[in-house]
């Protein structure tokens, strides 16, 4: 089981969210301890993105309480969400570079906006900063002519710009080819320990989670249907988790979307006809 | 009976929606002026969009201003002779630029060059999360993005207009003096002499700032409110298009009535 509150950076209790009538998530309890790098998994629309959203304070949730660093976001003046954010890093799933800027410029952003620090201090972290993503030599580079996995390192890099204390990532795996995948991931590891930060991270890349993460929650129709460490996921018998692990097309996630039985379509088609 | 309660059921719902969407673009203009410090306080972001949205504007308004002019010379010169008057061309020239033509053509010409770039450009910086990730870098999408493009676009749109009326001016005398032979000394005295600073060159000002705020509004708030996909974009632009030419035309009309009555 995770810590306690008390060592926990994030912590969600209870947490309900609904867009409109549909309910996406539905009672998640969620500690993320300080220091770690959590990976949350679970098939596509299962809510993953939405806890992120939530923790960031993009949406507020319909029930249930998000605390960040002690704060409940639930109707957190926009000014005291922003001083928060301002500790966060949020890599998103394409990057998100800005596309009128260099890489260089990517990277300063975030330095130019909340710092009064002077431009060649700025260009030594900046360089420092892409240094530690292997990109110190594309600083000139416009986001167009970057390859998907170097376009997520900037990112990565842009993300990290302020030494948060929480960094997110949103299927920092998706698309990319082995190499860029495992270059990523130690990525992801490293500056955690490296910053002393807490990292969330959302995934259905299994086996690269399991190799760098310290705990994994598994989420299933807007719920934590099980957590543990890499360990213990890789030996659990819950069928869902098994199911995931070994990616097997079938069992407690149908392969079929929902519908009447196959004879039932086809001859009533006949019948129709 | 049916059709008509259809008919009737969905133009409510129509004027209704139109309302609502009236009331969002309210809320949105108090929002970008609520957040505009950062646009005086950085001005080189206001620059670049003045930049952006006039500088590279200034071709399409030149060379549209240089043939309404000329085609204005040619008309007017036909019309004004068969008066006796033709040295009046300089009055009919400079009045139908500084009053109607330069600032609607030109804000028409505005919309569809820059207005939809402007919108093209938010909407795909919403489509490829950009303006989410500047918001989650708690940096406000709208003071940093919206408001200087808004500034952008509205200090421009009168400088433009000043210089298609100026590009035309000059249109109507290159056909009306060097090519037809109309007198210059009285082509110029007598526009100098009917055309009121006051009157026509400020009402004609008082327009293009309008119809430059209503442009830039539209075009950045099309961009923000864009569905974030390929199709949303580009209805999203279309949009800025139809609906900044609509807004032209009919603010001309209600500026014009309250303006010139005589």
């Amino acid at each position: 089981m995770p810590p306690s509150t008390s060592d926990s950076l994030v912590s969600l209790r209870n947490v309900r969210f609904a867009y409109g009538e549909r309910e996406i998530l539905r009672g998640i309890d969620l500690e993320i301890p300080r220091g770690k790098v959590v990976a949350i998994m679970g098939g596509s629309g299962c809510g993953k993105t939405t806890l992120l959203r939530l923790i960031g304070g993009q949406i507020q949730a319909s029930s249930g309480e998000v605390r960040v660093a002690d704060k409940v976001l639930k109707n957190l003046p926009k000014s005291d969400l922003y001083a928060l954010r301002r500790r966060m890093g949020m890599l998103f799933q394409f990057g998100a570079l800005f596309t009128d800027m260099s890489v260089f410029d990517n990277v300063a952003f975030p330095m130019r906006e909340h710092t009064n620090l002077d431009e060649t201090l700025i260009r030594d972290l900046v360089l420092m900063k892409l240094d530690a993503v292997g990109l110190r030599g594309a600083y000139k580079l416009m986001p167009a002519e970057l390859s998907g996995g170097m376009a997520r390192r900037v990112a990565l890099a842009r993300s990290v710009a302020l030494d948060p204390m929480l960094i997110m990532y949103d299927e920092p795996f998706a698309g990319l080819d082995p190499i860029s995948l495992g270059i990523i991931g130690q990525l992801i590891r490293r500056l955690n320990d490296a910053l002393g930060a807490s990292s969330i991270m959302v995934t259905h890349d299994v086996s690269e989670s399991l190799e760098i993460v310290d705990h994994v929650c598994f989420v299933s129709e807007g719920r934590i249907v099980a957590q543990g460490t890499p360990a213990q996921i890789r030996e659990s018998r819950d069928p869902f988790v098994h199911q995931f692990v070994h990616a097997e097309a079938d069992g407690p996630v149908p392969f079929h979307y929902p519908a009447a039985p196959i004879a039932e379509d086809l001859l009533g088609a006949e019948e129709r006809r | 009976m049916r059709m008509i309660a259809n008919v009737l059921r969905s133009l409510g719902h129509r004027a209704v929606d139109g309302v609502w969407r009236l009331g969002f673009i309210a809320r949105f203009l108090a929002m970008v002026l609520l957040y505009s410090g950062q646009s005086f306080r950085r001005v080189h972001l206001t620059i670049r969009e003045i930049y952006f949205s006039g500088v590279l504007s200034l071709l399409i308004i030149l060379v549209s201003g240089l043939f309404v002019g000329l085609v204005l010379g040619l008309q007017g010169y036909e019309t004004l002779q068969r008066y006796g008057s033709s040295e009046a061309l300089g009055v009919l020239v400079a009045l139908s630029l500084t009053r109607e033509l330069g600032p609607v053509v030109a804000a028409l010409l505005f919309a569809s060059r820059a207005g939809s770039a402007v919108t093209a450009e938010i909407g795909l910086m919403k489509t490829t999360e950009q303006l989410t990730a500047m918001d989650m870098m708690a940096v406000n999408p709208i003071a940093r993005v919206v408001a200087p493009r808004f500034w952008g676009g509205v200090i421009s749109m009168p400088l433009l207009a000043a210089l298609f009326s100026a590009m035309g001016v000059f249109g109507g005398w290159l056909i009306g003096v060097p090519f037809i032979g109309v007198d210059d000394g009285a082509f110029w005295s007598q526009m100098q002499a009917a055309v009121d600073f006051r009157y026509d060159i400020l009402n004609g000002v008082i327009k293009s700032v309008v119809f430059g705020v209503a442009v830039s509004l539209i075009a950045v708030f099309e961009g923000f409110d864009c569905v974030p996909t390929a199709e949303g974009v580009s209805r999203a632009i279309t949009r800025t298009v139809v609906s900044s030419a609509l807004a032209i035309l009919a603010l001309d009309f209600v500026l014009t009535s309250f303006m010139f009555r005589g």
